[in-house]
């Protein structure tokens, strides 16, 4: 590369010319496009990250309703706030690896049934209080009680016993699990003073920003915490998240410069968004997925032929195509893909084989009368057009299908989980196991496939304690077979996470495990100036 | 006692009768919807033990009567109680939003009224030549563009094209007045284009209607020039149909313009509205329903009076 090119990358690098201005002139140098980009991106990050300024985040997903307790996140704006001011023992790193935070150290015994953390030595709290063992065990009791409501309260109650010595925290579970630290990063699970029992929505927590303003539904804006033990993220001085649920209001922000980066690009838009100067997709695979479910127990969903004709009677490439606009991956009915690890890639392919459905309709014996699908334009982006999609491949097969459109209000509380056949989507878990353990294990509360079959159960609850990582995906592979041939999910699509950030936005780097970088996109980029 | 101010305290206790009156009605209307609290707060996380855990704490297994009465006591007492969602204190939530509320609609009020009204004695002035057919043509063509259309252009046209405002409207407490009114722009704006239409249709009407009279043809006849004639005598005889189509879209600048809240991100009491039915929030739905209620029964009875004090004939009754 010559001396001009280089010149030209450490402009840009530090922000001198704009991105525009910097692949033109490389353009003009005959560097390609895709090589010019990556060797900004790497120079931008030797350049090491410009600390101050205001950095900001639009994002749909937040309501007036929220709350700054920890416990009750569910929509991605709290999800979000959680991941700025608070921290958890460990996080799981875009690679899928333990990320360590609060605890430096994690150990188990040879049956997975009792794990020690250590926990670092001078964390501090927004308040200036240090982080203890105590601090830790409070808060993972605060959210073993039903009365807290925690979205956690699944993940902590296989945790039988916990006790903290000096800096040491160990938890006995009634039954060994390989994953538990993987369950500790769970975002609801951040560690608060005492637990947060006394104030659960105080705010206060040992993450790399202070809450300084809390307006639920309109926007939370944040500060550096001084003394935060990290000193590799957290570049700039204020973070900012506006809700902006509006579509075009928030891709509009984000051109306008009112915003730095926004989540949920319609995928409508992606290629008139990409035309426009300063500003760039982020699509990153992730494990959340799109899905029809159908109840196992009633007819006539009870019937094993009838779900696997319904299973080949969907053109899977065709809905990635048309209602994700090309940004996300073909399903294969069980709810794994190759963002897990361990993720067996060579089980085969289900494709849309009309004749196929045909001949299981038939041996099911139905009596032809229409089978109701029930859908709602929140159900899934494009839910009602993926279920209309599904009545025509359906037909083809001389499948009667018939799409009942019900509104979203009151969606999950009247139609998920209540009727037999419906439109729905799955964020994804952190590991496989937890995504089984919440919706396939027979006794899961959100069991809604109503999916009941004991040798998959008892292959769950085995690969749990196992430590050996081959033998534990040889069953997580039966696992998966059995789901795909049995049971009463039809995933015809994993969902990429569609994001879109300005170019002086620098360190932004794709994350699996969740949006915006798994929610840290605030805390790890940076602004050039 | 004089029979205006008489007439005055009929009316403010009328509508306070019918305000209790829209009270049990809000609270019906919120037991009637599917789903409870409850299930919508913990929407698809829903598990038997959680719902019934928080059905108690929230106190939703109290007969419905027993929780009205509780709700109106407070309300009585200035005690609108707390979110259910979030725990945070109503009263102070909706003082908040009710200020912006009443900034935005203030300042699209001050905008529209003047000029509709303006616009309209225009139209009548010149009324069947190009100016009126202008005018008509315009804002009715504004009126029946949806308000979300209209906004989605505004944005594309004020921030996209010619970057001359913000595309998100929010206002916060610590920003100064003329930052507030920047902020704004955009939903005024668009509001101005949605009421204006109504207003100055009906003023047109009314003026109309009055310039028919024998005694517009009189003060023609004295060599009044048509501006002065409209002004000096077919104004005042028209301004009760006009003071009430007036206050209807100010009640509805005050009540009805959540698309336009949604679209801009205009933390306002619409938006705090819908995301509190979303959750089946009940405290915050009658509490905010309630203050909708009593500002559209406070401005129409505003509506009224102001005729009553422009019309002699029921200014006198006999």
């Amino acid at each position: 590369m010559n001396a001009e090119f280089n010149h030209l990358l450490k402009s840009a690098a530090k922000g001198r010319i704009s991105r525009r201005e910097f692949m033109g002139r490389a353009a003009a140098l005959g560097v390609t496009a895709a090589t010019a980009s990556m060797l900004l991106a790497s120079a931008a990050r030797a350049e090491g990250p410009v600390k101050g300024g205001t950095l900001k985040a639009g994002m749909a997903g937040g309501e007036s309703t929220n709350s700054l307790d920890p416990a009750l996140a569910a929509s991605e704006v709290p999800f979000m706030v959680n991941m700025t001011w608070g921290e958890m023992l460990v996080d799981v790193s875009a690679k899928g690896e333990i990320d360590y935070r609060i605890a430096e150290e994690v150990s188990s015994n040879a049956d997975a049934t009792e794990w020690k953390f250590k926990i670092r030595a001078g964390v501090e709290f927004h308040d200036g209080k240090t982080v203890t063992a105590d601090d830790v065990i409070a808060t993972l009791k605060r959210h073993t009680d039903e009365k807290s409501q925690s979205g956690a309260l699944g993940i902590v109650q296989g945790i039988s016993e916990m006790s903290a010595s000096g800096d040491m925290v160990t938890l006995k579970l009634a039954a060994g699990n390989a994953d538990l630290p993987f369950l500790m990063a769970d975002y609801h699970l951040v560690i608060q003073p005492g637990g947060g029992v006394d104030n659960p929505a105080a705010g206060i927590g040992a993450g790399p920003y202070k809450v300084v303003a809390f307006e639920p539904g309109v926007r939370h804006v944040f500060e550096k915490h001084a003394n935060y033990f990290d000193t590799t993220i957290g570049h700039a001085d204020t973070v900012e998240i506006l809700v902006i649920n509006d579509n075009t209001a928030r891709t509009a922000a984000l051109q306008a410069g009112q915003v730095h980066m926004i989540n949920r690009v319609d995928p409508k838009i992606i290629d008139l968004l990409k035309g426009v100067p300063g500003i760039s997709i982020e699509a990153v695979a992730g494990r959340g997925h799109y899905v029809f479910i159908m109840h196992c127990d009633k007819a006539p969903f009870d019937n094993k032929d009838l779900r696997m004709a319904l299973k080949l009677a969907i053109n899977r490439q065709e809905m990635v195509e048309k209602i994700l606009g090309g940004l996300g991956s073909i399903g294969n009915d069980f709810p794994i893909n190759a963002a897990y690890p361990l993720f067996d890639d060579s089980i085969p392919q289900r494709e849309y084989d009309a004749a196929k459905a045909a001949e299981h309709y038939k041996a099911s014996g139905h009596d032809g009368s229409p089978i109701v699908l029930r859908t709602a334009p929140g159900a899934f982006p494009g839910a009602v057009e993926a279920a209309q999609l599904f009545q025509q491949s359906a037909a083809a097969a001389g499948i009667p299908l018939e799409v009942k459109v019900e509104p979203d209000d009151g969606y999950w509380s009247n139609v998920w989980n209540v009727e037999p056949f419906c439109a729905s989507y799955w964020g994804g878990r952190p590991v496989q196991d937890q995504m089984y353990s919440t919706a396939y294990l027979s006794t899961a509360d959100w069991n809604d496939t109503k999916f009941k079959n004991e040798e998959f159960d008892s292959i769950l609850l085995a690969a749990r304690a196992e430590l050996d990582q081959t033998k534990r995906k040889e069953e997580y592979s039966k696992m998966a077979h059995i789901l795909r041939d049995e049971g009463g999910l039809i995933l015809p699509m994993f969902n990429d996470f569609v994001e879109a950030k300005r170019d002086e936005v620098a360190g932004w780097q794709p994350d699996p495990n969740g949006e915006l970088m798994n929610g840290r996109a605030l805390v790890k980029c940076w602004l050039n100036a | 006692m004089h029979p205006i101010l008489k007439l005055v305290v009929q009316r403010i206790a009328l509508g306070l009768l019918l305000l209790l009156a829209v009270s049990l009605l809000i609270f019906a209307g919120t037991e009637a919807l599917p789903g409870d609290v409850a299930q919508s707060i913990l929407g698809q996380s829903a598990t038997p033990e959680a719902l019934a855990n928080l059905r108690e704490a929230l106190g939703l297994n109290e007969p419905a009567m027993t929780r009205y009465f509780k709700w109106l006591g407070g309300i009585l007492t200035g005690d609108f109680g707390v979110a259910l969602t979030n725990g945070q204190d109503i009263g102070q939530a909706i003082g908040q939003r009710l200020g912006n509320t009443l900034f935005l609609a203030t300042s699209a009020a001050v905008i529209s009224v003047p000029l509709a009204i303006l616009l309209g004695l225009v139209a009548a002035r010149y009324n069947g030549r190009w100016p009126d057919k202008l005018i008509s043509g315009v804002t009715l063509s504004t009126i029946s563009l949806p308000e979300f259309v209209a906004a989605y252009f505004v944005i594309y046209l004020l921030t996209q094209l010619i970057p001359i405002f913000q595309p998100v409207a929010m206002v916060f407490p610590g920003m100064s007045f003329w930052e507030k009114l920047q902020a704004v722009a955009l939903p005024v704006i668009v509001l101005v284009l949605v009421v204006l239409a109504h207003m100055m249709r009906m003023t047109r009407a009314a003026v109309l209607n009055v310039m028919q009279s024998a005694y517009i043809e009189t003060a023609e006849l004295k060599g009044l020039g048509p501006m002065t004639v409209i002004w000096r005598h077919a104004l005042p005889n028209a301004i009760a149909p006009i003071i009430s189509v007036v206050v209807l879209n100010l009640a509805y600048l005050v009540v009805g313009v959540v698309v336009v809240e949604v679209v801009f991100s205009y933390n306002a009491l619409g938006q705090y509205l819908v995301d509190h039915v979303a959750k089946r929030d009940l405290p915050v739905v009658q509490a905010v329903g309630l203050i909708f209620a009593a500002v559209y029964i406070g401005l129409n009875i505003l509506a009224d009076v102001i005729s009553i004090l422009a019309n002699p004939r029921l200014r006198h009754p006999k």
